[in-house]
């Protein structure tokens, strides 16, 4: 497959979202709502559920269902307050010493004049600060979209894996075609140069694992995601903490050094 | 030397004539008052329109200069270029017009300096090497200063200018958002002091990572910051954008800067503030 094409299955209509990966990879979740600040952000959802029995806290971007839930959810691109959220709710799973498990699928953090009033770039960056010393594994799964600062701010984890057709990009193949061509519709070259596929980052060291998806049948992938997550858990569970966040920095800090 | 024209009779009176040139200095018009500087006034005036204190651009090396005690900046990892990694189409040549145009090997300096007697790391963007934009030797560069302010327990005072994460190196640039935010943060965990200078334009993902992680956080007038650019947001909410939206004014009225500085007082500032962040009585 090409990037593009890649680019077109990671935003194709009928692609599973978040809410279907926690029905189908966790139970007995609870949503907890709010960033006991300002507001809920329907962009992301937040909640405590059991990943094979074990207590974990999922944190997870959502893009909707229905063209209704799609609005309610800003099509999936939070504002501050999801961001928000997001870190309340990772400080809570350090608290009780739940891991955290991130699904992310986003175009973007939301481009608007209220995100920007209440501080979207802050509200990233506090994340990405936080995420980097929280004193729980946390591991974070691309599942569709994985788009730009956006993305990241779910994604600053100790292993981050992605979905075979998803994509992982620091701005959208459209962004980067006008900037570059001044021309929009060369998004398929564009696609190609950015190096965005799982395939690609996997190559890059960006990531550690691809998740194989079937065509026809989605429970296979649920199956093997929830299998590797019980591992990756298992694997840390009697790390000590300093050599957990120790190799979380160095994950990070190898980019470019 | 001999005219060329010394046995030449002049055909008419014209073209006897002296021609003096006089030298022209080139000249900026202040954006916001119309008003004509010439280069060596802005450059006097620290690149502030005299008229109506208009903030231009400033080169890092002028920033220096402006904020540090004499010759007291030592220069760290000068030599780090850029590498074409991902091949990315046009990036060599961007790479090469930049380095012409700035006079710098990169879009950010470090070095280790005094500010009024006091010892800090600082970071200085550069707005002529593609805007400031983060690459992964800017990711490193500001990393390493973080890391090493940490290891000396020296304050960080850094000044940012950016259009954000750089294109041309794809994933590995918003690595570096992390990267560098990790670095903040463990500097910050040492109960060490970082004070950042948010200048015209700091957007994407320099502002969501370490332009916002200072403990104290100040822009010059009238900058833009922002994380989103303002024609991206008007693209997506299709309306004007409010004048003054996404300036330094703005972000101190919605409660994300602690303070505006001028050019004109900000060393006497950030002295104010070391000193009050120094152990030494």
């Amino acid at each position: 497959m090409e990037a593009y094409d890649k680019v077109l299955a990671a935003r194709a209509k009928g692609r599973p979202t978040a809410m279907e990966y926690i029905n189908n990879v966790f139970t007995d979740f609870q949503e907890l709502h709010g960033d006991r600040r300002y507001g809920d952000d329907g962009a992301v959802v937040g909640g405590i559920g059991r990943l094979c029995g074990e207590a974990v806290t999922i944190i997870a971007q959502e893009k909707g269902g229905s063209t209704k839930d799609k609005i309610a959810r800003n099509f999936g691109s939070p504002n501050p307050e999801g961001y928000r959220k997001a870190l309340r709710l990772m400080k809570q799973a350090e608290k009780f010493g739940r891991p955290v498990v991130c699904l992310v699928d986003t175009s973007g953090a939301y481009p608007g004049m209220g995100a920007e009033e209440r501080g979207q770039g802050l509200a990233i960056a506090e994340n990405l600060m936080e995420m980097m010393t929280l004193k729980t594994p946390i591991i974070s799964v691309l599942i569709g979209e994985g788009g730009s600062g956006g993305a990241l701010a779910l994604a600053v984890s100790d292993e981050v894996w992605m979905m075979e057709n998803s994509i992982y990009s620091v701005i959208s193949p459209e962004g980067c075609a006008s900037i570059l061509w001044r021309d929009a519709k060369k998004v398929r070259e564009a696609s190609q140069c950015l190096r965005l596929t799982a395939e690609d980052l996997y190559e890059l060291g960006v990531i550690e694992r691809i998740i194989p998806e079937s065509d026809k049948d989605f429970g296979a992938a649920y199956e093997l995601l929830r299998t590797w997550l019980k591992k990756a858990l298992d694997d840390r569970r009697d790390l000590p903490l300093d050599e957990l966040l120790e190799k979380r920095y160095e994950r990070f800090r190898k980019f470019g050094k | 030397m001999i005219p060329r024209n010394l046995f030449k009779k002049a055909n008419n009176e014209l073209e006897d004539r002296q021609v003096v040139e006089e030298f022209v200095e080139p000249t900026q018009t202040c954006p916001d008052c119309g008003f004509e500087l010439t280069t060596t006034e802005l450059k006097d005036n620290h690149e502030v329109c005299s008229k109506c204190g208009h903030h231009f651009r400033m080169n890092a090396r002028q920033r220096v200069e402006l904020i540090a005690d004499k010759d007291s900046f030592e220069e760290l990892w000068a030599d780090m270029e850029s590498q074409n990694i991902l091949d990315f189409p046009g990036y060599d040549d961007k790479l090469r017009s930049s380095k012409a145009k700035s006079g710098e090997s990169e879009g950010v300096i470090v070095g280790e300096a005094a500010i009024g007697g006091h010892r800090c790391v600082m970071f200085v963007m550069e707005p002529e090497f593609m805007i400031g934009s983060m690459g992964t030797v800017v990711g490193e560069k500001i990393t390493r200063a973080f890391e090493l302010a940490a290891e000396k327990s020296l304050p960080v005072v850094g000044f940012t200018v950016s259009g954000g994460a750089r294109m041309q190196e794809g994933i590995l640039s918003l690595m570096q958002m992390a990267k560098t935010s990790g670095a903040v943060k463990r500097h910050s965990d040492a109960g060490l002091l970082y004070i950042v200078v948010l200048t015209d334009p700091t957007t994407g993902g320099v502002t969501a990572s370490f332009a916002m992680e200072g403990d104290i956080i100040l822009a010059e007038p009238g900058a833009l910051v922002g994380f989103a650019g303002p024609r991206v947001i008007e693209q997506t909410i299709r309306k004007k954008l409010p004048k003054g939206f996404q300036t330094a004014e703005f972000l101190l009225d919605h409660g994300f800067v602690d303070a505006i500085s001028p050019r004109s007082g900000q060393r006497d500032l950030l002295i104010n503030l070391l000193a009050l962040h120094s152990k030494e009585v």
